[in-house]
């Protein structure tokens, strides 16, 4: 059964799975998202299994539902990739699952989103509804800095960016938690610290072991059930009244920091589930 | 190996890959391994906004 890598850029975390995956022996091949023209007349694709890993969502979202409907299984799937790229499709699956998360409002226009946002109160945090490494997300401490924001946001801004996606602020003890679920099980979390309110170790968060046993570990595996499951990674946040939310869930995850800092392999866990689903793929294949 | 930007000698792992991305250490600029035989860089493309994890 052969198996292809969906990627574009080339990470630290596919130089990963490429050595994980060679040092088994298991055949892959590159997909450059790039280069990549599907004959949609065409109703074959020649590859069975295909894990994604490109750092783009609009083309693995486009890319993976092409690849489905040509019988290929995909890691993760279309259907949980549409949901974690977009903020309010995972609220609404969290939701739907008793999955605690942050109160959220969605609006349309700078005056909803005003009120919106006064209803929640300050601070208060709009994010674009597409987005990743903590980009665009924005902190609003008073109704001054919502009125600029929302008329920069109404003047510059695609028409993604006029979805106003609001969150009540939650008061992290400086660090938030990423836990790492693969298939059915949370395999390792990591407490992410900043002196920054955005933690994400893409903007310089410090990375520690957390436990994944216990609440951790089980509020992660409901999220990616929530979510379609597969290989993921959930973001945390703890309140001051010692619940946990789950923040955000990420379906390319990025891992390079989590490796040593829990002892945990997860290129070796991931490329496990892989090689799973290809067995699964191939016994469905034999019937 | 020269930057295409700046044209400081880059000092390179020998594993690259295709699609990796190096960065320059005199100008920082971010480049991509767009071939490795024999090895050619270009500028990285900006980062869009549906990129991330």
């Amino acid at each position: 059964m052969s198996l292809g890598i969906l990627c574009s850029r080339i990470r630290v975390e596919e130089k990963l799975l490429f050595a994980e995956l060679d040092r088994r022996g298991v055949q892959y091949e590159r997909i450059d998202d790039g280069d990549l023209i599907f004959d949609l007349q065409r109703t074959t694709f020649p590859f069975d299994v295909v894990l994604e890993r490109s750092i783009s969502f609009g083309r693995s979202l486009y890319a993976l539902q092409v690849l489905e409907a040509r019988g290929v299984a995909c890691i993760n799937r279309a259907d949980v990739v549409a949901i974690c790229g977009d903020k309010l499709r995972t609220t609404e699956a969290l939701i739907r699952s008793g999955v605690p998360t942050p109160r959220t409002l969605l609006a349309f226009t700078t005056e909803s989103a005003l009120e919106a946002i006064e209803r929640l109160g300050y601070p208060a945090v709009l994010k674009p509804v597409v987005g990743s490494w903590g980009r665009m997300i924005t902190r609003i401490n008073d109704r001054d800095a919502a009125e600029a924001v929302l008329e920069q946001l109404d003047v510059l801004g695609s028409w993604q960016q006029h979805v106003y996606y609001i969150q009540e602020h939650i008061a992290k003890p400086g660090r938030d938690i990423r836990a790492f679920v693969v298939g059915d099980e949370p395999i390792c979390a990591i407490y992410r610290y900043s002196d920054h309110w955005i933690t994400n170790t893409a903007r310089g968060g410090r990375a520690e072991n957390c436990p994944v046993d216990g609440a951790v570990g089980d509020l992660a595996l409901r999220a990616a059930q929530a979510v379609g499951g597969g290989v993921l990674a959930i973001d945390l946040l703890e309140t001051s009244d010692g619940r946990l939310l789950v923040n955000e869930v990420n379906h390319t995850m990025e891992f390079r920091n989590s490796i040593d800092t829990t002892g945990v392999n997860i290129p070796a866990r991931i490329v496990d589930y892989v090689v799973a689903e290809q067995r699964t793929k191939n016994r469905a294949h034999r019937g | 190996m020269n930057c295409p930007e700046c044209d400081a000698t880059l000092t390179l792992d020998a594993d690259l890959i295709e699609g990796e991305i190096v960065p320059c250490a005199d100008c920082g600029a971010e480049l991509e391994v767009i071939a490795t035989q024999p090895l050619a860089l270009a500028l990285a493309p900006e980062i869009e906004e549906d990129w991330g994890e």
